[in-house]
């Protein structure tokens, strides 16, 4: 067998994306038990849901009193988007059958971002792309719900999350994973109209939804040929 | 409604959710314009959840610690720094300057 240097650079990649998300899994299981769930509600989700954003989402709903059915539909509307990642990764991954229950359950922004990364950038290697999906997606479920049962257990002793700094966690590592998608004049308008309508949105949707709104952009600028007049 | 039964509910639309990008039908996804969206659509949420990641408390748009934080991680990941280094060094940033607050 000869060594694959590009192949072990996608891998390394894979284990730290999973490293720094068990880092903010830490501040999931904490703030869900701070919400009031009980552990096991907040490995369940960890486990079956496995979406970050709507299991932050459905534990802020909760903690902040609202009812069952927002604390869904929030957890809802922001998992939408791994419905978009779905179609991006069946048209590199073409699974089958029961596979396809297996890789939509992680097909998440993480091991999305990995996979489509390496599509893109070595359109000549089809494996590379499947095996920066896979090993990012068995590295999160592994450190994520490990690092939820981990913070679920000891959030009442570390106290607040925020004091660690994990809450910017989450943000460098979502800024991280949307770094190499930059590279066009054109995904960078659709990243800074994004963040602009989100946070225009934040005041006046409930949570969860500014972010699902700014897909609505891409909607938008992706309609029309890319250099065709407006 | 119980917090088990949200819990459950919750867990299946989010599967439904994924499970929808992979059954769509492939006549539907071959189209260049689904694809070019798609694409798209992951860097709008991505952005999107770097802004309200950042910006956010609850409702309310916030500026503290989070926000320099963001800053230096920007500059790590533009002088190629790996992920961990980036993610760490927001972490250490936001907790040291909260701590000198």
């Amino acid at each position: 067998m000869t060594p694959d240097p590009a192949r072990r650079a996608v891998l390394r990649q894979a284990l730290s994306v999973g490293v720094a998300t068990g880092a903010y899994g830490i501040s999931f299981g904490a703030l869900a038990v701070a919400a009031g769930l009980t552990v096991a509600q907040a490995c369940v989700l960890s486990l079956v849901m496995f979406t970050g954003g709507s299991q932050f989402a459905f534990a802020g709903v909760v903690g902040a009193g609202g009812s069952g059915g927002a604390a869904i539909a929030t957890a809802a509307l922001l998992g939408a988007r791994n419905g978009f990642y779905g179609l991006q990764m069946a048209r590199v991954l073409r699974p089958r059958g029961w596979r396809r229950v297996a890789t939509a359950q992680v097909t998440i922004d993480e091991s999305t971002a990995v996979g489509s990364g390496q599509a893109a950038v070595r359109p000549d290697r089809p494996d590379l792309a499947r095996t920066g999906f896979w090993a990012t997606a068995l590295a999160v479920f592994a450190l994520w719900n490990a690092a939820t049962l981990l913070g679920a257990v000891v959030g009442d002793t570390l106290g607040d999350p925020r004091r660690y700094g994990l809450d910017a966690a989450a943000a460098a590592a979502f800024l991280a994973l949307l770094w190499p998608r930059l590279a066009s004049g054109r995904t960078r308008a659709v990243a800074a109209a994004a963040v602009v309508v989100a946070s225009a949105l934040v005041p006046v949707l409930p949570p969860g939804a500014p972010v699902l709104a700014a897909a609505l952009v891409a909607i938008v600028v992706g309609w029309r040929e890319p250099g065709s007049p407006p | 409604m119980s917090t088990w039964t949200a819990v459950l509910a919750a867990c299946a639309a989010c599967f439904a959710l994924k499970l929808a990008g992979y059954v769509a039908p492939e006549a539907w996804l071959d189209r260049p314009r689904v694809v070019r969206i798609a694409g798209l659509v992951t860097v709008a949420l991505l952005a999107a959840l770097v802004a309200v990641q950042t910006l956010a408390t609850g409702r309310q748009l916030h500026l503290d610690a989070r926000l320099p934080a963001l800053g230096v991680a920007a500059l790590l990941l533009w002088r190629r720094a790996p992920f961990v280094v980036v993610v760490a060094a927001a972490a250490v940033t936001a907790a040291l300057l909260r701590l000198l607050a």
